[in-house]
């Protein structure tokens, strides 16, 4: 429907819209995080919920103590190795549709602890990602910038077609492998239909041979 | 309370057992004495109970590791060089075992005095590393010995609870031993240099060209 029919309707007191704006419009304002936290991230998620910087006003306030009931997951943290297989499960039991948010450089890339040992370097080697925000830690306006990015997102989903999003598609995946807990390493330490290594064209030191294989 | 003190008064009441002062050329000179693991618990309840020290609170307890060197030196050595004996100089080299070391810190809250450190080593790093558990003298090293034995692989005997506290039940390896080898699932780093260049390159071909 034309915007400026639109807007013209609406000054005269009728409001036009489609069921997908409607049903979009509804679930972007309606996004229930999961009530879990991982480190110091968590912190400024907490402060995001509170009154200063008032995640309520995006209608994102209600922190959900079960995935039963939540949208969102908020993974704001440090992922260690012994506590991914525990996310992931919380996002396999989740509800579609669900979202997840990747706060901090921690749950983006292990940050700070990449080459170490005990750390996951990314959830997103077990579960989709759909907003990243970098930070160590992020401030809570990024958090709120990230959720507000997740609304736009949301909004621009098409309810038909063949990009519509995972949850109306029957055949899609909703659930993804839970690592076990190996003799050296989490099994797999990744998910390679979620996750692969990123080809990223760097320069190796001072024999530059980037590009040239 | 000098760490001889310490050594003699510990020597006079406990029979049969070794201490050796190990020093600390640092400013801080926090010396330490190293204790014979047969008696450990003994030390422990002497140094606990005993007045005038009274070391009533175990702070901190960490692991050291100390792997084999291998020791180059040159011998001179008699042998026949055509026919006629001559002296040859000839490098021997020799493997030293290594060990694990775990490290006491003691203070007193009645008296207000520490630390005293006291250190206990293993035969060595592969089988023989059962050590005397300190938690039945001091509660507070509980967590600190299971801590050991999961970053170390120190094994405490009399422990009342010793499983890994960090890793996974199920994890095989002791990350802190300067032997370790990390699980392989390096990605792209955006400062690569020495090993962690090395690796990239090796994930290079694995991966293939760009």
């Amino acid at each position: 429907m034309d915007e400026n029919l639109k807007s013209e309707l609406r000054k005269q007191g009728i409001v036009a819209t489609t069921l997908q704006e409607l049903y979009n419009w509804g679930r972007k304002n309606s996004l229930w995080p999961l009530n879990f936290g991982l480190a110091c991230c968590a912190i400024e998620m907490i402060a995001a919920s509170m009154a200063r910087y008032d995640m309520a006003r995006f209608g994102a306030e209600v922190f959900r103590p079960s995935p039963r009931q939540a949208d969102l997951m908020i993974v704001a943290g440090t992922v260690t190795k012994k506590m991914a297989p525990q996310v992931v499960r919380l996002y396999n039991q989740m509800a579609e549709p669900k979202y997840v948010i990747s706060m901090g450089a921690c749950a983006i890339s292990g940050g700070p602890f990449k080459q170490g040992y005990n750390v996951l370097k990314g959830i997103d080697r077990y579960i989709p990602v759909d907003v990243y925000i970098p930070g160590c830690p992020p401030r809570p306006e990024a958090l709120i910038d990230a959720l507000m990015a997740l609304q736009k997102i949301i909004d621009k989903q098409s309810l038909t077609g063949a990009d519509r999003p995972r949850h109306l598609q029957a055949d899609a995946p909703s659930e993804f492998v839970v690592p076990e807990f190996g003799a050296h390493d989490l099994e797999p330490s990744q998910n390679p239909e979620v996750w692969q290594p990123p080809l990223v064209n760097i320069s190796l030191g001072g024999t530059d041979d980037a590009g040239k294989h | 309370m000098t760490p001889e003190n310490i050594k003699s008064e510990v020597e006079a009441s406990i029979p049969g057992c070794q201490l050796e002062i190990v020093s600390n050329p640092s400013p801080s000179g926090q010396h330490s004495l190293r204790i014979d693991p047969a008696h450990a618990v003994a030390i422990a309840t002497f140094l606990r109970d005993a007045e005038p020290l009274r070391l009533d609170y175990c702070s901190n307890v960490t692991g050291v590791d100390w792997p084999g060197k291998e020791i180059s030196e040159k011998v001179k050595v008699k042998k026949l060089v055509d026919g006629v004996e001559q002296e040859v100089e000839e490098i021997r080299k020799t493997q030293t075992i290594g060990h694990l070391e775990v490290v006491y810190h003691l203070f007193s809250m009645e008296k207000k005095h520490g630390p005293v450190i006291l250190r206990m080593r293993t035969e060595d790093r592969a089988e023989r590393v059962h050590l005397p558990s300190l938690t039945p003298v001091w509660r507070s090293a509980e967590f600190q010995e299971r801590e050991i034995f999961d970053l170390y692989g120190v094994i405490f005997d009399g422990h009342p609870d010793l499983r890994r506290i960090l890793m996974w039940d199920g994890f095989e390896d002791h990350p802190m031993r300067r032997d370790y080898v990390e699980p392989d699932d390096f990605e792209y780093e955006p400062t690569a240099h020495d090993e962690v260049l090395e690796r990239a390159r090796q994930h290079r071909t694995v991966m293939g060209p760009l």
